[in-house]
């Protein structure tokens, strides 16, 4: 019954909209004007409308620019990420002014120019003047921030360090993430998925006797102020090892070693005494209230960027920053691998 | 030698006349026909995959609600309602193919390419009908085949467009990565096979059939991009062949190029010795390239729908065309950009940056030509301009975020974030999808014979573009607050859940932008059937194409092709009478100019 009921509406609904269509047509005729031919009105209207919405643009881009510019994540807790912060703001401040360069006067030359009827363009086939100039400015610019680009880039692979760095494994797989640390040589024994067994879940040589005091754990803490070297590895697909509040990500690869090192600078205890923290916690806790969720406290992550299966949405580990003493007594509490395989 | 061919051809012609329906609307070898096959199956195509982004948008912006339309649709996977992660992935994975190469890669390039290839530069038809037609038939078995992998068992492909392996390789690893898996990788093959044969056939016809008159620098700038974009096909497709057979051999044969230990579902895998950082250079090898096999033929139509709309030359045409080629160039020595955080060396990862951030400056040169063209114009606002004009500004939009993504040290923190999802689909989807609108508005006369509704035209226009900006924009603050993509939902994240309010704004966008283009379809198969009949040139336009009769004959024109004295941007002229001065048209004494 319903589906006839339904097929019933939908024709009535064609033939009304057959019956407007017919009456369009016939008062177009009537009028004898040509329905396709741009007028000297529409010129005006769309015109028109260009400025307005060049306008509005610009407007709204404002309206979400402080609206939603405090969502974004709070300030980098990594020196390499204040770097990072920088170049992000010089590349991103100079996008902006050519964005509200150049937005407002394609909308103003659409309104300015909107055609009228008996007037006449003017025939300007190029100028190489202009041509050489707006090609030779953006690519000064450009030479500028390439070698910006490249001078961070090259710092935060090539990090002055007056220590060596603290090795830790971090093992993706579908859809978890288990840290392996490299103990008291600093130095990780091999490893490999063919030797996943039992207990053994991450595949540790155990006859390496590197091994022996590396150290699993399902959680990471890391000592502030220490660099760290983190070593990538993937069990089954890739995983992409995202810290975003460090400015830190790695594709994890199966087959395949990947790395990369940074120094954390602020621990979670502190970030959570940040205003713009606090500020963004109460937001969110507001909106957990009202929903009736748990009470959530700030912390840092560890979270899969890299598309891996169904669970992908829900693949992370949280990560702790602590001082250096609460950092060696959280990890002689661990187990070694001697100890627990 | 060209002259022989188009007089074989004429002859061809003339005792070769009786079509059926078979001839005419199926197997056809006509180039007109066979553009009008690639919109249609492009428009089909199209429809589908911003449907599902439709789909996937109401489960990003309300992850817990039950909408039992939803069961209706999906069926078994979204029991209750309720959406399935597995199928979340999949709609993500088919609408970003479907977009990327069946909407606008064949859709666009396709119609547009053949359509005004041998109209625009004075030709009876393709250099090969036959390779022609099979290009369209592939293609639509390539169509065919990747819309039967949504119905398989186990689900479309799900490992992202991109399908990396292991991941694509694997089918313990998501259900996405069976039956379907497999389908979509003979459908790409598909879909190349044709794509080449396309391209191929288009450098051939553009190179040796043009009219007299028309040399390469009286080519309309329509041209030069397909040109380009043919033989950024010809170089690049090849490669995503390689490896898409490639792991067609892992996934069937056993294989190792992309695999080397894995363990996967508790199964220990024999493979050894491979490296998916292989598939990855392979595919951005085409991947990159294929963003502007996308949006050059978009350009090329913008510079042709602004430059007749504003009544003036295009501002710089040497310039337009230095840029099309050094933009093409720089295509193939970029891709690495993609792959800045997959532990490639660094030393590349700065080769990219500089190799990247180069673009900017002929993309530049573009942007400020097309800004001067409307500069003392006497702009006729056409539904195609309109989209044209919207193209300029999401192109600026859009390219100006990729100064951040391609500088290696800022992608580390914004890689695969919703970030990259805005600049991708405002600068190579909206200017894309935008050019193409542009393009069968401009067009429809010369497909049809008819002339597309104006106001409606208008108001298809200015909620698209409203809702484009709406949808994409505010994208870009949800990546800075470092939301991934291809997240099911954000649920899981406390840290994410001031975002909810934002991805629902996005999600009313999407769904009112998408059901604005009911009213272009509406339009689109209205106008086909009972639009007003078109005049043989309606946009009072200087090239070829409107030199032809406006009903469609074999071989384009009764009689001689006409020949060339002029660029095709002789608009506005002084000297002339009419605000344009089509290329047919003889030189007047001592005239200057091109």
């Amino acid at each position: 019954m319903t589906g006839l009921l339904l097929a019933l509406v939908l024709f009535l609904l064609v033939f009304a909209a057959a019956q407007i269509i017919r009456i369009y047509e016939l008062s177009v005729k009537a009028s004898n004007r040509d329905e396709y031919v741009v007028t000297n009105k529409d010129n005006s209207n769309q015109g028109r409308l260009m400025l307005v919405f060049g306008i509005a643009l610009l407007v709204s881009f404002v309206v979400m620019a402080i609206a939603w510019n405090p969502l974004a994540l709070p300030k980098p807790s990594s020196l390499h990420g204040v770097e990072i912060d920088r170049l992000w703001d010089v590349s991103m401040g100079l996008i902006v002014v050519t964005f509200f360069i150049v937005q407002p006067i394609l909308f103003w030359f659409a309104y300015k120019y909107r055609g009228k009827e008996g007037q006449k363009a003017s025939y300007v086939e190029h100028n190489n003047n202009l041509e050489f100039v707006w090609t030779i400015i953006p690519a000064i610019v450009l030479a500028g921030l390439i070698v910006y680009g490249m001078t961070t880039w090259s710092n935060i692979w090539n990090p002055e360090l007056d220590e060596e760095p603290i090795v830790i494994e971090i093992y993706g797989k579908q859809f978890g993430w288990t840290a392996r640390y490299a103990g008291s040589d600093n130095t990780l024994g091999n490893a490999n998925v063919r030797l996943i067994e039992g207990v053994n879940v991450i595949g540790v040589d155990t006859l390496d006797p590197a091994s022996h005091d590396d150290i699993v754990t399902s959680e990471l803490h890391l000592p502030v102020d220490k660099p760290i070297k983190f070593v990538f590895r993937a069990q089954d697909v890739i995983h992409s090892a995202y810290m975003p509040h460090f400015r830190a990500q790695m594709n994890c690869v199966p087959g395949a070693q990947t790395s990369f090192q940074f120094t954390p600078t602020i621990t979670t205890e502190e970030i959570r005494t940040d205003p713009d923290v606090i500020k963004k916690v109460e937001r969110i806790n507001k909106i957990r209230l009202a929903s009736g969720k748990e009470f959530y406290e700030y912390d840092y992550l560890l979270l899969c960027n890299k598309v891996c299966g169904s669970a992908h949405y829900n693949m992370q580990m949280s990560l702790i920053v602590e001082t250096e003493a609460e950092y060696t007594n959280w990890l002689s509490e661990q187990k070694t691998v001697k100890e627990s395989i | 030698m060209a002259k022989k061919i188009v007089e074989e051809v004429v002859s061809h012609d003339e005792h070769h006349h009786v079509e059926n329906f078979w001839t005419k609307y199926i197997f056809s070898m006509d180039h007109k026909m066979i553009g009008k096959q690639f919109l249609i199956t492009g428009m089909f195509m199209g429809v589908v995959g911003v449907f599902m982004s439709m789909l996937f948008r109401l489960q990003l912006a309300w992850p817990n609600e039950k909408f039992v339309i939803l069961e209706s649709i999906l069926g078994k996977w979204a029991p209750e309602g309720q959406m399935d992660p597995n199928i979340y992935l999949a709609l993500v994975t088919i609408h970003g193919t479907i977009m990327v190469f069946f909407v606008l890669t064949a859709g666009l390039s396709g119609t547009f390419s053949n359509l005004l290839i041998p109209l625009q530069i004075g030709a009876r038809d393709m250099a090969s009908g036959f390779l022609n037609m099979l290009s369209y038939w592939f293609f639509a078995a390539s169509s065919v085949v990747m819309i039967t992998s949504l119905f398989v068992e186990t689900g479309p492909a799900s490992g992202g467009w991109t399908v990396y392996p292991p991941l694509s390789a694997l089918p313990q690893a998501m259900p996405g990565s069976g039956a379907g898996m497999t389908l979509w990788l003979v459908s790409m093959t598909l879909f190349i096979a044709g794509s080449l044969l396309g391209s191929l056939n288009y450098i051939v016809t553009i190179i040796n059939l043009r009219t007299r008159g028309m040399s390469m620098v009286r080519l309309p700038l329509t041209i030069w991009a397909f040109f380009v974009t043919a033989i950024l096909g010809v170089l690049s497709f090849p490669v995503l062949l390689s490896a898409a057979l490639l792991l067609m051999f892992d996934r069937l044969l056993g294989t190792s190029f992309y695999l080397s230990d894995i363990m996967v579902a508790g199964e220990l895998l024999h493979n050894e010795g491979g490296s998916p950082v292989l598939y990855e250079h392979l595919f951005w090898f085409l991947g990159h390239p294929e963003v502007y096999i996308i949006l050059l033929p978009a350009l090329g139509i913008t510079s042709e729908v602004i430059a007749t709309n504003s009544r003036k030359p295009i501002f710089g045409y040497r310039a337009m065309v230095g840029s099309i080629l050094a933009i093409a160039f720089l295509s193939f020595i970029v891709w690495g950009h993609h792959m800045f955080i997959t532990g490639m060396n660094p030393f590349l990862g700065s080769v990219f940056t500089f190799t990247t951030l180069l673009i900017a400056i002929p993309s530049a040169v573009k942007a400020f030509n097309y800004i001067t063209t409307l500069w003392k114009g006497n702009i006729q606002f056409t539904p195609a301009m309109l989209f044209s004009i919207g193209l300029v500004s999401t192109f600026v939009a859009g390219g100006l975020t990729g100064i951040i993504l391609g500088d290696s040290a800022l992608d580390i923190n914004v890689h695969d974030t919703y970030f990259v999802v805005a600049h991708f689909h405002i600068v190579m989807g909206l200017s894309a999808i935008f050019g193409m609108f542009a393009g069968v508005y401009h067009w429809f006369p010369k497909m049809y014979r008819r002339m597309m509704n104006k106001s409606m035209g208008y108001l298809h226009f200015w909620l698209t573009f409203v809702s484009a900006y709406g949808v994409f924009f505010p994208m870009h603050f949800t990546g800075l607050a470092g939301l991934p993509r291809r997240y099911y939902s954000n649920a899981e994240f406390p840290m994410f859940d001031e975002l909810q309010d934002i991805n629902v704004i996005i999600t009313m966008f999407a769904i009112f932008g998408g059901i604005a283009q009911l009213i272009f379809l509406f339009n689109f198969f209205y106008s086909m059937w009972r639009g007003p009949v078109a005049p043989k040139n309606p946009w009072r336009s200087n090239t070829l194409e409107w030199t032809t009769p406006v009903e469609h004959i074999h071989g384009n024109w009764k009689g001689e092709i006409p020949a060339v004295h002029r660029w095709p941007y002789d608009y506005s002229k002084p000297g002339h009478e009419e605000d344009f001065v089509p290329q047919s048209t003889p030189r007047l004494k001592d005239e200057p100019g091109h």
